[in-house]
């Protein structure tokens, strides 16, 4: 068993962790950067709970092995606001009653999150494909997306028509 | 402007949005981590458990003295079973806790438990509760001979003569499969041994602390003193939540035993194959009508399966006997008869699961009346409406007392919203262009907010109920209300400190509710059963009034005016007529510290407390479902889900609307997705997401809600619990709505879910 | 459910890579995506002792067209198709078929190749692969670069031609001339979830008439299948309602399925009927 010293950046900041191989990004940054927002549901990918951004790319944590995201940029939940400022799809999560227990929220940030900060306007069909990736057992998923699309709305980022 | 009523943002977000919470699994860090070894075998004689050389491993023989898990009934032919905290000679269902292996970390602890060897003679399982009824050569149990755990029958006096006299009867058996509550945070704990006071903290993903902590402490044979429970941040419960499981009470003996910390926090598989199950049930209906379409008798038969042990602290009573209570719902049956079983198997045990029996008798109450409507040749919605209950109260067959509710107005409100004449032209049309849509309804009641009457009218040895709300204003000014429920993602604080601040005139912001710490709150029985708003909100709104009537009398001393004429509005006490007013901080600092003025009229301090113990009150819905089903594949979309829900006064329309959006995807879940699959030797076929299916967000639709309110005085705050009956209403509406399109094909289903291979069966079977 | 314990291994060159699989391939594994891998070592149904990451190679991850072909290095992404890369009726079947492969975090990290080589019978890409008469390009330090037919290369459920040390360096797609028309279709429970039946159809057509037509199935046996009779029912045929329905038929009566509790023999071939119709009509309507 080998232990790795491995360097990456969450939410801008550097760490140098050391891990055996077989620690997964998720824990990782749960346990070796204190970053216990990144939640764990199901440890194999169908949940969602655990997606952070990758250089830039949603992933589910849970499916890669820290030593992979060495020299990696990553961002987590932690990240979203601007010290006590929330970020507006959290801000848009809180107004909606986007969610209940809480458990699932940080994934389905992160993926609203990496959809709002994409060049092409988002659509009703966009944003529901892309947050099925993930899954909430509390909400009935409505109230997502009613704040995802707010949010987008905030950010000039919503499209009414499909074709856009 | 009042603060009930209104759709306030939750309190509680903040910190969830920005990963900040404190789940179970956050706390366990550098805590020893268990991993439990888990029996692979659904039934058979342990031979022999061979714990590697290495490492620590814990099996029954390390906790001896430790009782076993032993839920009663005083009732209704209950045998008690007793569920070890690990079994020392026995399995009896794959999933169940054997050995724990304890680690630095869970990798190592999961490698140990890997290096377990269980060897285990193996005997044939008893897995099908129909089965478990004539297969009584091999009891589960040998207490119970016959697997029946827990048998209720009633019969009033007139049933088979209404019956034989009845112009139409009409029969069915309903299938419910069994489901998982899929909590996204599975169950966890970490206990930490106090070396100072001797005592032990478990922090626990549980909906039911002080219940739980009573439980260890019995099994333990420890003073409850010694133990404190704390449900942090809780990743959803839904009922799988509310029990007392092994896996806790080792954690405290590990902690008691070892001086430390440990934790277990449970992976998904362990989740869907052991933690516990619900649903798993057959009814057998018939039901006699007269000419015009009135329900003359009821008959039914239900057979649940329970698992292998029963669930503390309710007993695997809850599904079998609420079936039995309830089944006939919002409708006027006078001739009643009904059996019901719980029958142990050797499958993991059955608890409570949001709704627990109703999705399952509104099914079969719902089937049975859009049966009877086609066969009659009548609309649905008309023939419900000939037997809905009108006048209230009512009392019905069971002895229950129906509150006054909304049944028809809820039906012919949804009936207007979906109009069903433009819909059945519209199902015309779309038939002629070879496509299949179908619209059905649920009309059901929600029994809520119940205390302790009927839990003891089960037979409970243990019988939850009441609440207990301790209130104080603090000399700085701010309301803490200490409260036995334990509210684990519902709002429960927000909704509170909506009554609170009506109550005593201050902004939410100034209310801090204190819910899950047995430390910190009184004796109470947590969150679950549709109860927190209606027990724990009407002992909230009693002790506001009480703090109230301090704090006024404290201010009409110092603003000499009657306390009847003081008003509590904006954060000060004011004179209704008048300029006079004290700002309630400065009235509290004065109320404390110059206590020597008042404590003729308030004692000492600011602290009130008030309990509530209701008998309970129903809430109502209809649900509305409008399907269109590929006959080709079986496949099945929901094109509109429409929810007339009563609950009474509305303390918040936000999280009210919430509960109901999330039970009603729970409901599709059970209706056309979810289901736990054992084979005929008890292995678990679905121990993963890839398996077991919970709906994403494309499966589930806009759901639009539309609220009456009836006002009923069976509850103190005039609102009715919510938070199941979003789950109860799906299967039923949207079977309904399947059983609708497919009528050109005769096609009736009664089992759920109603999955596309199951649909495509009935529509070949009926084409054969 | 924790991973058992592994050495990673962290190639730079693709030489590297072929000698660490030459010395580790028997007890070892290739990580490219890892969503399919990995899953299923957090159950510890799989217990590599070594993990070689092919992730940090260089000259994997392209995707370029050669000779008529669409080559695609070992390591391009699923997400890589989820817009046309090409024009014609391949650019507009593959994004059709991406959308169906699991989810979006699930197609920034998997890989192409890394579903061939899995050979996953409910895999979108085996099944296109074999429908499109894919060739993979297998490379090892010892016997360097072979290709690989993709009818000869899904030998059984989770098991390919691939010899232990050997890694897919690039698959070649033929990139078919706009008389060609593909249909893709598949039966899901969920969004996202391992289809109960799948059908790939790709007919060439010479005016109105069908010359050359292929049907891949997966997701109902143990290795993606092409359904010969009915594509020979459709050659020569002008394509009508009745022609498509007795394809379909002929698919339904020559495909063996197996069952799970997800759906029976008996409806996996139902709906390998219904799944070829129903991509034989997206492809005359593409």
């Amino acid at each position: 068993m080998t232990a790795h010293d491995i360097h990456f950046t969450v939410n801008g900041i550097a760490y140098d962790i050391e891990a055996e191989s077989r620690l997964s990004l998720a824990d990782a940054l749960r346990e070796k950067c204190g970053l216990t927002g990144t939640h764990l549901g199901c440890e194999h990918g169908v949940c969602g709970a655990c997606t952070v951004l990758l250089d830039g790319a949603p992933v589910r944590a849970c499916l890669m092995f820290a030593v992979q995201a060495a020299d990696a940029e990553i961002r987590t939940v932690e990240g979203l606001a601007d010290g006590h400022e929330l970020a507006p799809i959290q801000r848009a999560f809180w107004e909606h009653h986007g969610l209940q227990c809480g458990f699932c929220t940080p994934g389905f940030l992160m993926l609203a999150t990496w959809l709002l900060e994409q060049d092409e306007p988002l659509t009703e069909t966009r944003m529901r494909e892309v947050l099925s990736s993930n899954l909430c057992r509390c909400t009935g998923y409505q109230n997502i997306k009613n704040a995802v699309r707010a949010a987008a709305v905030e950010l000039g980022k919503w499209s009414e028509s499909e074709t856009a | 402007m009042k603060w009930v009523g209104r759709r306030l943002p939750r309190s509680e977000d903040p910190p969830l949005l920005r990963g900040e919470g404190a789940f179970t699994a956050d706390l366990a860090l550098g805590a020893r981590m268990v991993a439990f070894v888990r029996s692979p075998l659904a039934r058979g004689r342990i031979l022999e458990i061979e714990k590697p050389e290495t490492g620590i491993v814990i099996t029954a023989e390390d906790l001896e003295g430790v009782k076993p898990i032993t839920p009663r009934l005083t009732k209704f032919n209950y045998v008690a079973i007793e569920q070890p905290i690990l079994p020392a000679t026995f399995v009896h269902y794959v999933g169940q806790a054997v050995a724990a292996a304890i680690a630095d970390d869970l990798a190592a602890a999961e490698d140990l438990a890997d290096r377990v060897f269980i060897d285990i003679e193996p005997e044939d399982a008893v897995i099908d509760a129909r089965q478990a009824l004539q297969d009584t050569q091999r009891p589960v149990h040998p207490e119970a001979p016959g697997n029946v755990l827990v048998e209720a029958a009633v019969r009033t006096s007139a049933v088979d003569a209404s019956m034989d006299k009845a112009a139409r009867t009409v029969s069915l058996s309903v299938r419910s499969h069994r489901q998982s509550a899929f909590p996204l945070e599975a169950r966890g704990g970490v206990a930490a041994f106090d070396r100072a006071s001797g005592r032990v903290t478990l922090h626990a993903s549980v909906q039911m602390p002080h219940m739980l902590r009573t439980g260890i402490a019995d099994c333990l044979g420890m003073p409850e003193a010694d133990l404190r429970v704390v449900a942090p941040d809780v990743g959803g419960g839904f009922g799988q939540k509310m029990s007392l499981f092994p896996e806790y009470v080792v954690l405290v003996w590990l902690a008691r035993t070892h001086r430390g910390r440990f934790a277990w926090i449970e992976d998904r598989r362990e989740n869907l194959i052991a933690s516990t199950h619900s649903r798993d049930q057959y009814h057998e209906l018939k039901a006699g009508f007269d000419a015009a379409g009135r329900l003359q008798a009821l008959e039914v038969d239900i057979v649940a399966n329970v698992g292998a042990f029963s669930c503390y602290p309710v007993t695997c009573g809850v599904e079998p006997l609420m079936a039995l209570a309830e089944y006939p719902g919002p409708y006027r049956i006078e001739h009643y008869a009904a059996r019901a079983r719980g029958v142990t198997t050797n499958t993991c045990p059955i608890a409570p699961y949001r709704g627990v029996s109703r999705p399952a008798i509104t099914f079969g109450m719902e089937r049975l009346l859009d049966r009877a409507a086609r066969a009659i040749g009548i609309e649905p919605i008309e023939l419900r409406r000939r037997n809905l209950v009108t006048s209230f109260p009512y009392r019905t067959a069971m002895g229950l007392e129906l509150d006054r509710a909304s049944y028809v107005e809820a039906m012919d409100q949804a009936a207007a919203l979906i109009d069903l004449p433009a819909f059945r032209e519209r199902q015309r049309q779309a038939r002629t262009e070879g496509r299949h849509l179908g619209l059905g309804f649920a009309v059901f009641n929600e029994r809520s907010g119940y205390g302790t009457p009927a839990f003891a009218a089960r037979g409970m040895e243990i019988t939850p109920g009441y609440e207990r709300v301790e209130m104080a204003m603090t000399p700085s000014g701010e309301i803490e209300a200490r409260i036995g429920a334990s509210p684990h993602g519902q709002g429960l604080k927000t909704a509170l400190a909506q009554i609170i601040a009506d109550e005593l005139g201050v902004s939410t912001e100034r209310v801090r509710i204190i819910a899950g710490d047995t430390d910190r709150t009184p004796y109470g029985w947590g969150t679950f059963a549709s109860r927190s708003v209606v027990i724990s909100g009407g002992a909230t709104k009693k002790a506001s009034e009480k703090l109230s009537l301090a704090i006024r009398s404290v201010a009409a001393r110092l603003l000499q005016t009657p306390a009847e004429e003081i008003d509590l509005e904006d954060g000060a006490a004011r004179a209704r007529s008048g300029e006079a007013s004290l700002p309630l901080a400065q009235l509290a600092r004065l109320a404390y510290h110059q206590n020597h003025q008042f404590s003729d009229l308030i004692g000492h301090g600011l602290s009130v407390q008030a309990d509530y113990d209701p008998a309970g009150t129903f809430s109502n819905a209809c649900h509305a479902a409008i399907v269109e089903v590929d006959t080709a594949t079986g496949g099945v979309t929901i094109e509109r889900y429409l929810v007339v829900e009563d609950a009474g006064r509305l303390i918040n329309p936000l999280i009210v609307d919430g509960q109901i959006r999330g039970g009603v995807a729970q409901g599709i879940a059970n209706a056309l997705f979810e289901e736990i699959v054992y084979d005929e030797d008890g292995n678990i076929l679905t121990s993963s997401l890839a398996d077991y299916l919970p709906p994403t967000m494309s499966e589930i639709p806009e759901i639009e809600i539309h609220h009456l309110q009836s006002l009923s005085d069976a509850s103190y705050l005039e609102a009715k619990g919510v938070g199941e009956g979003g789950a109860i209403g799906p299967p039923a509406a949207i079977v309904n709505a399947i059983c609708d399109a497919l009528a050109d094909f005769g096609v009736e289903i009664d089992e759920i879910p109603a999955t596309p291979e199951r649909i495509r069966r009935s529509l070949e079977a009926r084409a054969a | 459910m924790k991973p058992a314990a592994f050495d990673y291994l962290a190639p730079r060159s693709r030489a590297e890579a072929l000698a660490m699989l030459r010395d580790h391939g028997d007890t070892g594994k290739v990580l490219a995506g890892g969503q399919s891998l990995v899953p299923a070592m957090n159950f510890r149904l799989a217990r590599p002792e070594v993990l070689i990451d092919i992730n940090r190679l260089p000259d994997l991850d392209h995707l370029r067209f050669e000779d008529g072909r669409m080559i695609i290095g070992g390591l391009v992404r699923h997400a890589r198709f989820e817009h046309p890369a090409v024009e014609g009726p391949l650019g507009r079947v593959l994004p059709i078929i991406a959308a169906h492969i699991a989810h979006l975090p699930i197609r920034t990290r998997g890989t192409f190749a890394g579903s061939l080589a899995h050979a996953d019978p409910a895999a979108e890409w085996c099944t296109l692969a074999l429908g499109v008469e894919a060739e993979i390009v297998a490379e090892s330090a010892d016997r360097g670069v072979r290709c690989i037919a993709a009818r000869d290369f899904f030998k059984t459920i989770f098991t390919t031609a691939l010899e232990p040390d050997e890694l897919i360096v690039e698959t070649r797609l033929p990139v078919p001339a706009e008389n060609w028309r593909y249909g893709f279709q598949e039966f899901s429970r969920r969004a996202g979830d391992y289809a109960l039946a799948m059908a790939f159809a790709a007919l060439r057509f010479d005016g109105p008439t069908i010359r050359e037509a292929r049907i891949a199935i997966g997701s109902v046996g143990a290795t993606p299948v092409l359904a010969g009779n009915a594509a020979s029912t459709l050659v020569g045929a002008h394509a009508d309602a009745g022609v498509i329905e007795a394809a379909a038929a002929a698919a339904r009566d020559e495909i063996e399925a197996g069952g799970d509790i997800h759906g029976s023999a008996d409806y996996r071939r139902h709906l390998v009927g219904v799944m070829t119709e129903r991509a034989l009509n997206q492809a005359l309507a593409a």
